[in-house]
């Protein structure tokens, strides 16, 4: 057929019905996907979020298992055996090297599980107190972010969906501690807690976690809402002038069910990204108030206060205070890169 | 300046004021809290003595009484009231001379922050990855992750220890250096990553493409058009900075044994000396929220675009 190249002429035979074989071309099968997936996708392909997962997860699990299986605990003083003098020799020994009493057993032949990192000035085995002081830090700031978004999702939530005068009331109150000074707080209450609580718990079961460890988390769930609560507040004013809450309500839905069935679950995203970045900051402070003497109790272990136990004996043994300090700097790191790779793949607004 | 401006303003005093009130109340209360009062730790006195001491130190009256006086004697003549351990020495006296040091490296430390970072910054946005770039990005990385306390302790192995270059020890001119160093380093960091992730918005934006079509030069556009707005997030962080440097100074304070305000409150902590304790955390909290409140309006009134609510 003569066609110009401008012409209006239509080709006809672009019109004829196509055949099923060309209908079958034409459909591209792809897997149906939700946001979920798609978010894991996108997080696969972020190399520096998944390195960093892998580092948290390799750190978590021997922070987990390494202390069953481990011949020493964190608070075995080698050198000491009942009805027996101390023995020094286990005293402040250096990376890979052993006890009198241990080296004449590896000459008998026994194997001997080596001191990695040595031992402390107390000849406690300073590799697995190490390893108990991550596993510390680590719950410290699992559990201090769990209590934060529980209390920082109630508030929110209730004062974004009730709005007028409680949502005033209690976005000023937030707005109060949120200019709060947070670190002099912490350490202030901190500092009264634990000698407030330290009577209080005697002979409960709690008493066992310590005074230190759960004025912490008081000041947690006392303090460090309010952010988490503010973000879940906007998130809620936004979606409850969506269609589909007008849809719910119209349908006779209450208050609980429009909040629990479709509020919450539509801002998940923005609750796990900064629940996983709260975990790095709370395992900042704990480290810092342990520094300062205020954190776990002794003969527990954790991050921080092997740091600071380790200032005293610096200039013979820097690598006690270097170990720590490793470890603190690589769980942080890691932590946060992973948080960061998981906004920019669950936050539906970077999408664009 | 307009009347939303001014409004806004308004507001953040008040809200400010209430935050002060707040800390003083909290401050009060919490440090009466505490079980067993201050002369329990002493060497062991008669009853007579005890209430002797505790009504010249006013610890006799109820305690809401004791609140209101102390107040109104903070709010109107800025007197916490004579130290419970140091005798014959004011709270104040002895937070004026700490603060004397504590003031001068904090202010050193941020300068030294400020400075480097916006430098630093820039360099990595405008040399936008290429080696240089990497690098800044990366030590800056380390630096954010590392805690105060850590950074201080490394710094004082390799340099007063290891290297013997610089005193360990805080009390002298040069024993100030690394501390002064340590303080500084995290908020350069950031300021680093802020400068340059706001210079390469603004490298981005019309008004630089539309210069360099004029034919500006290089640097007339760089200093001239795009440092000056990519500074305006840096204000920002103008508070949260003295924030780090005032709680970072509790701990480099500690380690290098520096006479400042930093390690008065920690020391009181520890010895209870409740007037001291409360002094310390209401004159820090007040330079933390007035800073913040400072850096806040400061940002609303250089750039008027943005809405605060």
């Amino acid at each position: 057929m003569d066609k110009k190249a401008f012409s209006a002429h239509v080709d006809m035979e672009d019109f004829i019905p196509a055949t099923d074989k060309e209908k079958e071309y034409m459909v591209s099968m792809r897997p149906s996907t939700t946001f979920f997936k798609d978010g894991i996708k996108r997080l696969k392909k972020n190399k520096v979020a998944v390195v960093s997962f892998f580092v948290i997860l390799i750190i978590t699990l021997s922070a987990i298992f390494v202390p069953m299986f481990w011949p020493y605990s964190y608070d075995q003083m080698l050198g000491m055996m009942p009805g027996q003098p101390v023995d020094n020799s286990f005293l402040n020994l250096t990376p890979f090297k052993y006890g009198k009493s241990e080296l004449s057993r590896i000459e008998a032949g026994e194997h001997i599980v080596p001191h990695i990192f040595g031992t402390d000035s107390q000849g406690r085995d300073y590799f697995i107190r190490v390893v108990y002081g991550t596993r510390i830090s680590l719950a410290v700031g699992f559990f201090a972010s769990i209590i934060v978004l529980i209390i920082g999702l109630t508030v929110g939530s209730v004062s974004g969906y009730a709005g007028g005068k409680t949502d005033l009331i209690i976005m000023r109150i937030v707005d109060m501690i949120y200019s709060l000074p947070d670190m002099l707080m912490v350490i202030l209450l901190a500092s009264v807690l634990k000698l407030v609580l330290e009577n209080a718990l005697e002979g409960t079961v709690l008493s066992k976690i310590g005074s230190n460890i759960i004025s912490l988390f008081v000041v947690f769930g006392l303090l460090y809402w309010v952010s988490m609560a503010r973000l879940i507040r906007g998130q809620i004013l936004s979606l409850k002038e969506q269609e589909y809450v007008l849809a719910a309500r119209a349908a006779g839905a209450g208050g609980k069910w429009v909040i629990f069935k479709h509020l919450i679950p539509n801002c998940f995203s923005v609750i796990i990204i900064s629940t996983a970045l709260q975990i790095p900051s709370a395992i900042f402070t704990e480290s810092y108030l342990s520094f300062l003497g205020l954190g776990v109790n002794a003969p527990m272990p954790s991050l921080g206060s092997l740091a600071s136990d380790a200032l005293n004996g610096l200039t013979s043994y820097p690598y006690r205070l270097v170990i720590p300090a490793i470890v603190i700097s690589l769980i942080v790191l890691s932590l946060n890169l992973f948080g960061d790779g998981l906004r920019d793949a669950f936050d539906p607004k970077l999408n664009s | 300046m307009n009347t939303k401006t001014l409004m806004y303003i308004v507001k953040r005093l008040i809200l400010a004021i209430l935050t002060i009130w707040l800390v003083i109340t909290v401050t009060f209360f919490v440090m009466h809290a505490v079980p067993g009062g201050p002369f329990v730790g002493e060497k062991a006195v008669t009853e007579s003595v005890r209430k002797a001491m505790e009504a010249k130190y006013g610890l006799d009256k109820p305690l809401f009484e004791q609140y209101l006086t102390y107040l109104s004697e903070v709010v109107t003549k800025l007197d916490f009231g004579p130290s419970l351990k140091q005798r014959g020495r004011n709270v104040l006296d002895i937070i004026a001379d700490g603060m004397k040091t504590s003031a001068m490296i904090g202010i050193i430390a941020a300068i030294i922050a400020l400075v480097i970072g916006v430098i630093l910054g820039s360099v990595a946005a405008l040399r936008r990855n290429r080696i240089i770039d990497r690098v800044i990005m990366v030590i800056t990385t380390a630096f954010v992750s590392m805690p105060s306390f850590i950074m201080g302790t490394l710094l004082l192995t390799v340099f007063a220890v290891r290297l013997n270059l610089l005193p360990a020890n805080g009390a002298s001119k040069n024993g100030l250096i690394l501390p002064i160093i340590t303080l500084s380093l995290y908020p350069m960091a950031y300021i680093t990553r802020l400068t340059r992730s706001s210079m390469l918005d603004v490298l981005g934006q019309d008004y630089i493409r539309t210069a360099r079509a004029k034919g500006v030069s290089r640097a007339k556009i760089i200093f001239g058009h795009a440092l000056k707005n990519s500074l305006i997030p840096v204000i920002t962080y103008f508070g949260p900075m003295l924030a780090y440097i005032v709680t970072g100074s509790l701990v480099v304070e500690q380690i290098f044994a520096v006479p400042g305000i930093g390690r008065a409150f920690v020391n009181s902590i520890t010895g209870r000396d409740y007037p001291l304790v409360m002094g310390t955390t209401i004159v820090l909290a007040v330079l933390i929220v007035v800073m913040n409140l400072v850096g806040d309006i400061l940002y609303k009134i250089v750039d008027p675009r943005i809405t605060l609510e």
